[in-house]
């Protein structure tokens, strides 16, 4: 069957206005679903670090958005000044898309985390059941072996004590690396400290076993097999707790609460 | 055997898609680690591929021979999209957990292949059902490779655990080749040897280069 040029292009035009309708249309129908999800997702993690869900309880979205209205208030902090900013909506800023536009983002110096740029503006969650502030959970990302592991880390009022820490996406081996999201490594944690007494950034994934957090408080068990993971773990808090991620923020804090 | 038994069954053992025609590997190294993203990731492959080969089939005889394929392109494109968006709605963890392969159906040869081999040439209602059956073809290889990883690499099935690993204090050491990719290939290969043993037939003869321009058998070039 011969076709001519005008039936072919008229034939690929409508395919493509056919096809291009029905993307479109469950495109804009599904997107806000999608951002609610993404949004939940969030909430999700941080309630969990903050031991205000368990990660087997499945619970309907609309209770995870309330306890979570009910007990973390996000916050946008300036990473430079570390002060808080209230013109910026902590529920809809985007601090990964912020990282990546120059605009609201700037190069990182050179770091063993690899964290190539530093947004200006920052999510913290302030944890505050009874408005009083139990912990802070802070987000983290850096370079393992294969790729940017993303978590969160949650510090106590003294904003020296690991209350925990999660790592909720990255692309580490299973069974080796991937052990950064095991509960029991991550259980570890608790009770560690991550700054010393000057206040510089101590805590250390360290190769083989680390003591109980009250006589070894500096280090946290290496992961078996993944000594590059175990670095980027040090390297990436070392980053974000450090002056050039939080710093200023946490002093801030030390200095409101007199700690 | 009728032409529709035909069209849904053949593809499971005697023509499946994954051990005999050996397509769309490539997705399922990937996503096998564990059943629950196994599982997704067959319902979206059997809704893209039964979807799509009633579109074709559907436009068959309208579609200008020499466009052909980038026409079923854009149809499979666009029902991967209208999946990956679905997906992204109703079961986000798992959506994030397929990360690209979603994505990747477009390229996933079985796709293309019953579109141009089978829907370009049948009616609508016979390209569903072999559409339908490539689909099951896949996910059972899928289900399968995913079951024997999943229960060998941490203990577990569909998430709960089955044998207790020793890390969270069971008897259970993991195999940890399991969850690497290569495992899923030695699954599939001894799958492929277990088809085979049961169905001889599917056997090549064995290829003699000799033998070959002597007889004239350019048949068995593959």
């Amino acid at each position: 069957m011969e076709h001519s040029s005008r039936y072919i292009v008229l034939f690929a035009a409508a395919v493509c206005g056919v096809c291009s309708i029905f993307v479109a249309v469950s495109a804009v129908s599904l997107k806000e679903r999608q951002e609610l999800n993404q949004q939940l997702d969030i909430q999700k993690k941080v309630l969990n670090l903050a031991g205000l869900l368990s990660a087997e309880e499945k619970l309907p979205s609309e209770e995870i958005s309330r306890r979570f209205k009910d007990n973390i208030v996000p916050r946008v902090v300036n990473l430079a000044t570390g002060s808080y900013v209230d013109e910026v909506d902590a529920d809809t800023f985007d601090q990964k898309r912020a990282a990546k536009d120059p605009d609201t983002s700037r190069t990182a110096p050179t770091n063993p985390a690899k964290v190539r740029r530093v947004p200006n503006l920052a999510v913290v969650y302030r944890v505050e059941p009874n408005d009083e502030l139990k912990a802070l959970i802070l987000p983290i990302e850096g370079y393992g072996l294969w790729g940017t592991l993303y978590g969160f880390i949650s510090l106590a009022p003294d904003v020296e004590t690991i209350e925990g820490i999660t790592f909720y996406e990255h692309k580490e081996t299973p069974g080796l690396g991937g052990e950064v999201d095991n509960p029991r490594w991550k259980s570890l944690w608790k009770g560690r400290k991550a700054f010393d007494d000057q206040g510089d950034v101590r805590i250390t994934v360290k190769k083989g076993i680390a003591g109980s957090p009250e006589d070894d408080p500096y280090h946290v068990d290496g992961l078996a097999g993944a000594t590059i993971t175990s670095r980027g773990v040090t390297n990436l808090l070392e980053f974000w707790l450090g002056e050039p991620g939080f710093g200023a923020f946490l002093d801030q804090v030390r200095s409101e609460r007199g700690v | 055997m009728s032409k529709e038994r035909e069209a849904l069954l053949d593809p499971l053992f005697n023509n499946n898609p994954i051990a005999l025609q050996v397509l769309g590997i490539c997705s399922a190294l990937a996503v096998t680690i564990k059943m629950e993203t196994a599982l997704v990731m067959s319902l979206a492959v059997i809704f893209v591929i039964t979807a799509s080969n009633v579109a074709v089939s559907l436009i068959r005889n309208q579609i200008p021979p020499s466009i052909r394929i980038i026409v079923q392109l854009t149809i499979i494109a666009s029902l991967v999209i209208i999946t990956d968006e679905v997906l992204q709605a109703f079961v986000y963890d798992i959506s994030k957990q397929l990360t690209v392969f979603v994505g990747l159906i477009i390229t996933n040869c079985i796709v293309m292949g019953r579109a141009e081999a089978f829907a370009m040439q049948n009616p609508p209602k016979l390209s569903f059902i072999d559409g339908l059956g490539n689909g099951l073809g896949y996910a059972m290889i899928l289900m399968v490779v995913a079951f024997l990883r999943e229960l060998f690499g941490t203990g577990k099935v569909f998430g709960f655990t089955v044998l207790q690993p020793v890390n969270e204090g069971g008897w259970y050491v993991p195999n940890g080749f399991m969850v690497l990719s290569p495992a899923a290939f030695f699954l599939i290969g001894c799958f492929i040897w277990a088809v085979r043993s049961w169905k001889t037939d599917q056997i090549e003869e064995e290829f003699h280069v000799g033998a070959l321009l002597e007889s004239g058998h350019e048949g068995h070039i593959r």
